[in-house]
């Protein structure tokens, strides 16, 4: 490959990437796929654009979705046709999510997953932070929520409830 | 008109693969019949999630299983196109849900079980079954805790909720040793180091039923005679109807997608 066909393929790389990288989680809209850590890779080869994503919960039905928003994504910024391939080592874990990632959760009413440090005992307690007020007197409602990856929270400071997005 | 079931070219991790996908097919599919039943919204919600945990794992472990087998299959070949002789679940999972108690019961004995297994199961060499297991161990985690919490509630009760839950869990208990079984064929990956053996779990298995059923004030049922067949495709009357309705729709419209 010359020197020319090397940095086209790094532009193109880097361009696929910035699109791949925006199409957002259509449930949780304010979450980026690059946000989530669900996008692992952006491979180049003859010209051809591959995305590489991992799902986050085994059953989440996102999954298909995002794979055709990225091609829908890529194709429409001329950067297509695509592949998109689905990985599933390393598995994802929250801790792939990004800083910024977490504050637009945060911003947005749900509360960002704690930060694996040590793994969480099968019948432990965890302290989740209300996203309106900060408080950390909740109490959670439901462990299963609207989505695979979220449980029910009430706040006993504000009264509020909210999501919570679950550490995995 | 007919649908031809598939032929499926058996090594023995193709068919260790489909045990353990068919396991978490047949066990999601129970609890989506919940759907539009279950006592109150969030407990609507929550067997819905688990669910949709456990079709996933099925998904994830059947892809894994038509690449392994090279033979042009997909995971839908093997959900929707295989009789029930050919399906190795056991026979615990396809136990009709029952009352909410034995939804419960039947979720609690299995979790209890498989998550131990999966985090054992992470620790194998081949990288597919370590990412599948570092997956479903964190959903199954879920899964445990939120049956104990209902055992436990239900056990501990009223008069009513208690009698229910002791039969649950004594109706149940005689297809729990299925657990702990391995033909040949897994032994044999066993040796190799590539999954863990069952009959190594049930130490942990044990510990965390009991420490439920001793919270729940549900007494433990004597180790007595236990029924087993689904491994070899010896199922009880109640898979046949499941896969009828699991499967109508390739089986009547061959080839139907989205």
């Amino acid at each position: 490959m010359t020197g020319a066909a090397l940095s086209d393929a790094a532009a193109l790389r880097e361009e696929a990437w910035r699109v791949a990288g925006a199409v957002v989680d259509p449930e949780i809209p304010v979450l980026s796929i690059a946000d989530l850590g669900v996008l692992r890779d952006v491979t180049i080869s003859d010209g051809r654009v591959e995305v590489v994503i991992t799902p986050t919960y085994s059953g989440c039905p996102a999954m298909n979705m995002i794979a055709l928003e990225i091609e829908l994504a890529l194709d429409k910024a001329g950067l297509g046709p695509v592949s998109v391939k689905t990985v599933l080592s390393p598995a994802w874990t929250t801790d792939f999510m990004s800083e910024d990632g977490r504050r637009k959760l945060r911003d947005y009413g749900i509360a960002p997953p704690a930060k694996t440090a040590g793994r969480r005992a099968l019948f432990g307690v965890e302290v989740v932070e209300c996203p309106q007020c900060g408080s950390s007197d909740t109490v959670e409602i439901a462990p299963f929520g609207s989505t695979s990856c979220k449980s029910l929270w009430q706040c006993r400071a504000c009264r509020e409830p909210f999501d919570y997005f679950k550490c995995h | 008109m007919a649908t031809t079931s598939i032929t499926v070219c058996e090594t023995p991790l193709v068919r260790y693969l489909l045990r353990r996908a068919d396991d978490a097919l047949i066990l999601g599919h129970r609890l989506s019949e919940w759907c539009g039943h279950a006592p109150t919204m969030e407990e609507e919600m929550a067997l819905a999630n688990m669910g949709l945990d456990l079709i996933g794992q099925a998904r994830s472990l059947y892809t894994y299983a038509a690449e392994v087998e090279g033979e042009g299959h997909c995971e839908d070949d093997f959900a929707y196109l295989r009789g029930e002789r050919s399906y190795g679940n056991l026979l615990l999972v396809e136990q009709p849900n029952g009352d909410f108690a034995r939804t419960m019961a039947r979720q609690l004995v299995y979790s209890a079980f498989i998550h131990p297994y999966w985090r054992a199961l992470m620790a194998s060499p081949d990288a597919t079954l370590s990412a599948i297991a570092a997956k479903a161990e964190k959903e199954s985690a879920y899964h445990v805790r939120h049956c104990a919490e209902w055992l436990i509630r239900l056990g501990d009760g009223t008069r009513e909720s208690h009698a229910r839950a002791q039969a649950a869990v004594d109706h149940l208990w005689p297809f729990t040793g299925e657990l702990f079984e391995a033909d040949a064929d897994e032994k044999g990956l066993v040796a190799e180091g590539v999954v863990p053996d069952p009959e190594s779990l049930r130490g942990a298995w044990m510990q965390t039923v009991s420490a439920v059923l001793a919270e729940a004030t549900l007494a433990l049922p004597p180790n007595g005679w236990m029924q087993k067949g689904g491994r070899e495709g010896r199922h009880s009357e109640h898979l046949g109807p499941l896969l009828t309705e699991l499967q109508y729709l390739q089986r009547t419209f061959p080839g139907a997608t989205w």
